[in-house]
């Protein structure tokens, strides 16, 4: 398994978007979530956007006011997760168009959407944006 | 906002998320948050609620546990909602129920029922979306109820069924190998599944194709052999992907399905590894990829990296190594911390293959080493690590120890203590230096430490160099000795450490008469009253001061006890540790002794003599004979007596269980050959001091009351024993804390019940070391570095510096012209907002609000949702122009060749190659974003209507995110 976690993260540290592929409990994750934040929030922009936590390395990208980190096993390729974050966000402009932060927290349920299509198991599953978008552009249509 | 249709949101709901967007702090974030939970608690449980309320209660419920705040109270409402028949309200229960449960919950129960009939569904977007589930929350036991169906789904018409189907199995493969394995019957030998797997590798549908290299993936990792009839398959595939044969849907910045590109490469680096005619299939390959991969896009070089991953997993192929160098040194040149960090990382991969490799790039590696950059500094640690040898151990072992002194990171310090260790004890060119590195390690980062470390040290100190040199091995002691003394001073050690100091304080103290016998214990009494809550530390000192003292009374000097050490000596007889108190009562017994008794308890440096063990307890044989002669039961061994011990036995391992579970759902599990049961020190501490009066009383003979610990700590001793011989000079073979227990260390400083001390095997392997010093230049301080560290001429150096230095330039250059391209990642926030491209729409610029006072927010509401309405009506028709029910036509733009034609037999078609070239990629993306007169006007409207004022609350939120 690749992907342990996908978090996006405001400049304040609050979270807007968390989806784990492993099961921590509630606890886990705020402290998890603290300590990553406060982590990569305190780096400059000329030095790596990997960091080393624990047993994770979190490959970490910031549009705007909001920080992408993603969480992987210590053999993930960082720079293909960092090109799977554009992805993302590409992906996400395609359906909101000029997405901002305000965009994903109106549609939490879209975001994540996105995601159950894009990655399973932890792993990368679908680049392909209409392949992503198709079934919420269909349940859009539908209801 | 783009469309809004059937994603219906509350006032109350944009409400929430305002308040939530503009909280300034996490107190403010967590009140919100707090009465929000208390207005759901009061709203979800009401009767008759329309289903898109509830669907957003369940999204409120998410937000609440994404702030980290229990929702625990909702989590039913969401099994509920899966229920549902509006495939919208039913993904959003299925959503919700992922992110709150874990796979042993109890309510998972209610939900399989659905999940079983949506899979059945004629619409395969339920069927996804229940297959979705499956992937997160169906465990062991859920599994045979999803299988069968599952399984058929590999072949269903959808390509997206067929993708998740495939995942789903992953997942239960990864939950359950042998049950999956199981349950698909054995036919011919060849799983079902796994057949269907390989049909799929041949999908027509590149991201059904690509899925399945997850799971093959992962079979492969486990099993190689079995898979090698597949090395021409993926090398076909990959051949395919490379020449850009799959749908345009899949590039990514005009390379070709990067990602797929990734994953074959790191099945072939497993299938080619140390498999030379696998290896010679890939080549071509691999050197295309090589040839034609971007290099000046990020995902092109991730691929990239993935090559040099796959080269230097192969067997070896001098074309190929020299391409992967090339993009090492064109990464360790660039100004980008990211790629100089691959570079490194790929160097290290390299460097086991071509050694050589490293010196061009030395200069490289002593800045990324040097550089602030935490992660770069690791990276290039991690590379040192690899590259150690006896000639530049001692350089990389300092500058380790100086970087782990000054990082806080306990995590990272426990990782690079152990290498430190690791390194020398397999490299170290004297003792002396192999002490003195030691001592380092456990004064900053003692407690981190195994505590096999310390008991390596000491049975070096104790050992000597093994070379039956004794005058060496008492420098050794005496130097060891003299420091540990000196150490002593500092404040607050750490407890590993000091009962390392206590060891060998107490064994050789005295031993060259440098240090009289009252100064050595004094030391020892102000140990145990300094660190007077550490009871195994005090322990120590005590047997320790045992010792000094038996020494003394063995070579006829008259013993008197300091005043510190008797009252410390009161104060332990009298201690709640049974340990302590029967330590005291020891060295009370001892002190009385004359000097032969004594001198046959405790001789003198004996602590690495063989001590033989009667295990049959031979000596009691007559008093045995006479009991039982007087008519006393024989004793029943206790495999032959029944109950009493299996129920001790029993609760054992009930209570191990007991903490990590409370109620097993779960079949139970065949019993493990060897339990790693922690054991509290108090406990084999006691069990150990049984024997002590009486020397040859082994703890393995006297085992009737806690039978399985004593074994235990018996294996764990047996190993131990086995590891210090082989570690210390051996291949790199040290593992990180197995067990922790106590039990061995104290054996080998209890004096008395020296049964194992030190074993004395002397088989041990030395290398020849080159004691070549580095070579000290008056040169600068990073070429002595470079040549401590690789051993090379500083003539050849100054070339490749110069080389680094101009190249630099020209990469900056380099990577100048790529800056719009990559602008939003680098800009800051302040040039963000200054450089703003004029194109974009953003609302945070304060031309927009100034219009808002100016309109009535309610009648802006309304004509919110009458924008919306025709939004998200013109965007549907703009997505029915291009979708057709049928999904296969979004690939509009791809010959039907491809689209029909099975993969690999697509390959030889030559009229199907009219893909390169294309670069519209980023086109259509560009023309959605921009100047969008209905976004504008929706998203101007919102804000409005939230009363939001972007520029004084919160701007960012409105910002977009691709600039």
């Amino acid at each position: 398994m690749g992907i342990r976690f996908i978090l996006m993260v405001n400049k304040q540290g609050q979270t807007r978007l968390a989806q784990y592929y492993e099961w921590l409990t509630l606890e886990e994750r705020r402290a998890l979530e603290g300590e990553i934040v406060r982590k990569c929030l305190a780096r400059t922009e000329q030095q790596c956007s990997f960091v080393e936590h624990r047993n994770y390395k979190i490959v970490y990208r910031r549009y705007a006011s909001l920080f992408f980190l993603v969480g992987v096993d210590n053999d993930e390729n960082e720079l293909a997760i960092l090109e799977f974050i554009h992805l993302l966000v590409e992906t996400m402009d395609r359906h909101f168009g000029n997405v901002c932060e305000l965009d994903i927290m109106f549609h939490l349920e879209k975001a994540h959407f996105m995601l159950e299509e894009m990655v399973m198991n932890g792993s990368v599953v679908e680049t392909s944006k209409a392949n992503i978008l198709t079934p919420i552009q269909l349940m859009d249509k539908a209801s | 906002m783009g469309s809004q249709g059937g994603f219906y949101q509350s006032k109350e709901f944009l409400d929430l998320v305002k308040s939530i967007g503009e909280a300034r702090s996490k107190a403010e974030e967590d009140r919100i948050v707090l009465s929000e939970i208390e207005t759901l608690k009061r709203r979800i449980s009401e009767p008759d609620i329309p289903k898109r309320k509830m669907k957003e209660y369940i999204i409120r419920l998410v937000y609440v546990e994404m702030l980290g705040h229990d929702a625990s109270f909702g989590y039913i409402h969401a099994v509920k909602m899966t229920h549902d028949d509006s495939l919208l309200v039913k993904r959003t229960g299925y959503l919700a129920v992922t992110l709150f449960l874990n796979e042993d919950h109890d309510l998972i129960i209610l939900i399989v029922n659905t999940i079983q009939k949506d899979l059945k569904s004629d619409n395969y977007l339920v069927v996804c979306a229940a297959l979705n589930v499956v992937c997160k929350l169906i465990n062991e036991e859920t599994i045979p109820a999803m299988l069968p169906q599952v399984v058929e789904l590999l072949v269903h018409p959808k390509e997206a069924v067929r993708k998740k189907a495939i995942m789903a199995l992953h997942r239960f493969y990864h939950k359950s190998p042998s049950s999956v394995s199981h349950l698909v019957s054995n036919f011919r030998k060849v799983h079902i599944m796994w057949l269907h797997l390989f049909q799929r590798l041949c999908d027509n549908d590149p991201g059904v194709m690509g899925a399945t290299l997850c799971p093959l993936f992962d079979l492969i990792t486990k099993d190689v052999n079995s898979y090698k009839d597949l090395v021409i398959s993926f090398v076909s595939i990959l051949k395919q992907v490379a020449e850009r044969r799959l749908p345009k849907a899949y590039d990514y910045h005009q390379m070709p399905a990067p990602f797929i590109q990734i994953k074959l490469l790191k099945i072939l680096a497993l299938l080619g590894s140390g498999d030379k005619q696998a290896s010679e299939d890939m080549y071509t390959v691999v050197g295309d990829i090589f040839r034609k991969c971007d290099s000046s896009s990020n995902i092109g070089n991730a691929v990239l990296y993935e090559c040099i991953c796959c080269v230097s997993s192969i067997y070896p192929n001098p074309k190929l190594l020299e391409s992967a160098a090339d993009v090492i040194s064109r990464f360790l040149k660039s100004d980008s911390h990211n790629l100089k960090y691959m570079g490194i990382d790929a160097l290290s991969r390299l460097i086991k293959i071509s050694p050589e490799i490293a010196e061009q790039h030395q200069l490289a590696v002593i800045d990324c080493l040097e550089d602030p950059d935490d992660t770069l500094k690791r990276k290039t640690f991690e590379l040192l690590y690899k590259m150690t040898k006896s000639t530049n151990v001692e350089v990389i072992v300092d500058r380790m120890i100086d970087y782990m002194i000054r990082i806080n990171d306990n995590h990272y310090k426990t990782e690079i203590a152990s290498r430190c260790v690791e390194l020398a004890e397999q490299f170290a060119p004297s003792n002396q230096w192999f002490i003195q590195t030691m001592n380092k390690v456990f004064e900053h980062a003692g407690d981190l430490v195994n505590i096999k470390v310390a008991h390596n040290l000491m049975r070096l100190i104790a050992e000597g160099f093994g070379e039956d040199d004794d005058t060496a091995d008492s420098q050794l002691r005496s130097s060891a000795v003299e420091s540990y003394l000196r150490i002593l001073g500092e404040p607050k050690l750490p407890s590993v450490f000091l009962r390392v100091i206590c060891w060998v304080l107490g064994e050789y103290g005295t031993a060259d008469g440098k240090f009289s016998a009252s100064y050595i214990t004094g030391k020892l009494c102000d140990v145990a009253e300094a660190y007077s809550n550490d009871e195994t530390v005090k322990a120590y000192a005590v047997t320790a001061l045992m010792k000094i003292y038996a020494f003394e009374i063995a070579s006829g000097k008259k013993v008197d006890m300091l005043p510190e050490c008797q009252t410390l000596m009161e104060e332990l007889l009298a201690s709640h540790s049974t340990d302590l108190q029967q330590r005291a009562y020891e060295l009370q017994v001892v002190i009385g002794l004359d000097a032969h008794a004594v001198d046959c308890i405790m001789p003198s440096d004996a602590s690495c003599e063989d001590i033989e063990v009667d295990k049959g307890l031979s000596f009691l044989d007559g008093y045995i004979q006479e009991s039982i002669e007087k008519g006393a039961q024989p004793y029943i061994p206790e495999s032959e007596r029944s109950g009493i011990l299996n129920i001790s036995n029993f609760r054992n391992q009930d209570h191990n269980e007991a903490s990590s579970h409370s109620l097993r759902f779960e079949a139970y599990e065949l019993p493990k050959p060897t339990m790693q049961s922690r054991i509290p020190p108090a406990s084999l501490a006691s069990t150990e001091l049984v024997p002590v009066p009486e020397p040859m009383y082994p703890r393995e003979s006297y085992q009737t009351p806690v039978p399985s610990v004593s074994l235990d700590a018996g294996s764990s001793e047996l190993k131990l024993r086995l590891d210090g011989v082989q570690k210390k000079w051996g291949r790199p073979t040290y593992s990180p804390a197995t067990s922790t227990s106590n039990s061995t260390l104290q054996k080998t400083v209890n004096g008395i019940t020296q049964v194992d001390g030190a074993s004395t095997s002397n088989s041990r392997t030395r290398e020849t070391y080159d004691s070549r010093k580095p070579q000290i230049e008056i040169s600068p301080e990073k070429q002595k570095l470079a040549a401590s560290l690789f051993g090379g001429s500083s003539k050849t150096e100054k070339r490749p510096a110069a080389v680094h230095k101009i190249s630099k330039a020209s990469s900056h250059v380099m990577e100048k012209s790529h800056v719009p391209k990559y602008s939003m990642e680098v800009a800051s926030e302040k040039t963000a907002s200054v450089q703003q491209p004029p194109d974009l729409l953003d609302l945070g610029e304060p031309t927009v609000t100034s219009t808002s006072p100016l309109v009535d927010p309610f009648k802006q509401l309304e004509g919110l949702l009458d924008t919306t309405q025709v939004a998200s009506a013109v965007n549907h028709g703009s997505i029915a122009a291009i979708e057709s029910p049928d999904m296969m036509t979004l690939y509009a733009d791809t010959p039907a060749a491809i689209r029909n034609s099975d993969l690999l037999s697509g390959l030889s078609n030559p009229s199907i190659i009219n893909m390169p070239g294309d670069t519209t990629t980023t086109q259509p993306m560009q023309s959605s974003k921009g100047p969008n007169l209905k976004d504008s006007l929706e998203r101007d409207a919102l804000v409005r209507q939230m009363g939001v004022t972007p520029s004084s609350q919160n701007p960012n939120l409105f910002k977009d995110l691709l600039g």
